[in-house]
């Protein structure tokens, strides 16, 4: 810490009065915390909570057909509109979508993050550090929109798989009923892409730090046990480091549910839930079935958040 | 804390190296294809190889006014959202680093559902709130719903730093006759200045680009994220579009490079502060 001038005080006083309500101040902590804890959780008791609480409570409301208003009464008949076929389509078409997401990153990441956590120098870690922190932060909606450019029929991955001499394989896979669509940019596996980019850094992060607690002397012992390399990861590092897993996954797994930026700039017309949200809101004004709607990754979430917990995932992040 | 498990000399197998290689590149070159097409001649379509490059594209983007509004509203609500983030972020971490409590686990996990919910949660509950006030949609409704992911972020960097300061410092400076605004000037800030640089410009970059809540709370404005989005459907002067999201990723990139040279310089490199 660099040295700073402290200046005297400037007149007796003045500093008798800070000086009075500091003593004040120091033998009532309590009102000290009510002093800071104040504003932060009433704008987020207000703000946040409070407008959590008024959707949900409107999602128990109901949009007349007919006459275009919401009614307020309660209800369960917009819960009732999303176990319409269309709509539970919606939902397993999304969850789905975030399982394989969740899936590949956590392959993806675990190699890196064990790489950085275990061998690199820590010159060439901090390096990597930030190549992973940068896509975390950065703009979330162009690295989305890179992939529109990357995908595109006449973009650089269908020329480069055309140089390759693989546009069949290509093809193929883009004909397979359920994945596939027109080109890559608007297709699932496009989404699917695109997805697993963009949520990566949050998979990597937790990861490694879940990795670097696991202490050197533990995989030393297991090696003088006899385990092979192979035996040690799977018996010692891999459950020690699962925490960090499951860190990563409630993100990936909670922005995949939500988002809606992706399916439209990427996929085929299929809804999913941040889509349906938005449309529902939107144009049709429905503001209870979108709540509704809403409620499905939130109920997930939450639910999904406690099991977290549990396995110690919190320490992870 | 981690322990720096790198031994020397300790050389990882192959296969991890490549597929961690790999891992990297996926995620960094994406992005640089943007900055190609930026300067493309082709007008409307995506070809790969561009059949030519141009800079005029730059000073098209910087001729349209829809364009330049969206910047100054996207730096405007950043702005004022990182502002009241770090003081109401600062405050929380302070109240619960100093005290034990009852209903202090709570208060750790209200504040990370902001980012732990889906966006779209958080954007259609605030929109279904505003719309019952009667409030009209504005600058300021935009401001109040990035400010809420922001104190998130300026909360986890600032109570991070706070448990690594010891607190006995602060008594020290009471009992060497220093009030409260003395130990908190001389004392406190320059503890966690840096910390606090730091969630501000994450907390800054992230507004900036934030689209999910934005296209809840926002009305008619729109900020550069939205003006990109809503660009995607138009098929002429893509390139423009382009322009502007090198833009906006170059934009970001600076805060986050200092916002990590601040906290490793502070924490060398300890792999905490998280999103």
């Amino acid at each position: 810490m660099q040295k700073t001038e402290i200046p005297m005080r400037p007149t007796a006083t003045q500093s008798s009065l800070w000086r009075s309500v500091s003593n004040y101040l120091y033998y009532r902590p309590r009102l000290v915390l009510v002093l800071l804890l104040g504003p932060p959780l009433l704008f987020m008791l207000v703000v946040y909570v409070g407008s959590l609480g008024s959707l949900l409570v409107n999602s128990f409301f109901y949009l007349d057909g007919f006459t275009g208003k919401i009614v307020r009464h309660f209800t369960l008949q917009t819960y009732a509109e999303l176990f319409v076929p269309s709509n539970l389509d919606i939902f397993k078409r999304t969850i789905a979508m975030a399982i394989a997401v969740t899936v590949a990153d956590a392959l993806i990441a675990f190699p890196l993050a064990h790489y950085m956590a275990k061998y690199a120098s820590p010159r060439r870690k901090s390096l990597i550090y930030l190549a992973v922190l940068i896509p975390l932060w950065s703009s979330y909606l162009v690295r989305v929109y890179a992939w529109r450019l990357i995908l595109a029929k006449e973009g650089i991955l269908t020329w480069f798989i055309g140089k390759v001499g693989l546009l069949g394989a290509l093809e193929w896979i883009l004909s397979l009923p359920g994945i596939g669509g027109t080109s890559l940019g608007l297709s699932p596996i496009g989404m699917f892409i695109a997805f697993t980019y963009v949520w990566l850094p949050f998979m990597i992060i937790p990861i490694q730090t879940a990795l670097e607690r696991v202490p050197r002397s533990l995989e030393e012992a297991s090696a003088d046990l006899g385990a092979k390399p192979f035996q040690t990861f799977r018996n010692v590092i891999l459950p020690l480091s699962f925490p960090g897993v499951v860190a990563g996954s409630i993100f990936t797994f909670s922005l995949t549910l939500g988002d809606f930026v992706v399916p439209l700039s990427l996929g085929n017309s299929k809804l999913f839930i941040g889509m349906a949200v938005l449309s529902h809101q939107g144009t049709s004004g429905n503001i209870p079935l979108a709540a509704a709607f809403t409620m499905g990754p939130v109920v997930i979430m939450i639910i999904y958040l406690l099991i977290a917990r549990r396995t110690g995932a919190f320490d992870a992040l | 804390m981690p322990s720096r498990a790198t031994s020397p000399g300790r050389k990882a197998p192959l296969p991890l190296t490549v597929t961690a290689v790999a891992a990297l590149l996926f995620l960094n070159i994406p992005v640089l294809i943007i900055f190609l097409y930026a300067f493309t001649t082709d007008e409307s379509t995506y070809t790969f190889p561009p059949p030519g490059l141009t800079t005029r594209w730059v000073s098209v983007a910087f001729g349209r006014s829809d364009m330049l509004e969206a910047l100054w509203l996207s730096l405007g609500v950043a702005l004022l959202a990182t502002l009241v983030a770090l003081v109401l972020g600062t405050l929380a971490a302070a109240a619960v680093y100093r005290t034990e409590f009852f209903g202090r686990e709570a208060i750790s996990f209200l504040l990370l559902l902001p980012l732990a919910l889906p966006g779209i949660a958080t954007g259609i509950a605030l929109r279904s709130t505003i719309a019952t006030l009667n409030i009209p949609f504005s600058y300021w409704t935009i401001v109040l719903g990035h400010a809420t992911f922001c104190v998130v972020v300026v909360y986890n960097n600032v109570v991070a730093r706070f448990r690594r300061t010891s607190g006995s410092i602060i008594e020290a400076s009471m009992d060497l006759g220093a009030d409260s605004w003395q130990t908190f000037r001389y004392v406190v800030l320059p503890s966690i200045a840096t910390a606090l640089l730091a969630g501000g410009m994450l907390a800054f970059a992230l507004s900036f680009d934030e689209i999910i809540v934005t296209t809840f709370t926002a009305g008619q404005q729109e900020t550069l994220p939205i003006w990109i989005f809503s660009q995607l459907a138009r098929p002429r002067q893509r390139p423009v579009t382009n322009v502007v999201a090198m833009l906006v990723f170059l934009l970001t990139l600076i805060p986050i490079y200092f916002a990590q040279k601040l906290t490793t310089q502070a924490a060398d490199t300890e792999g905490q502060q998280n999103a």
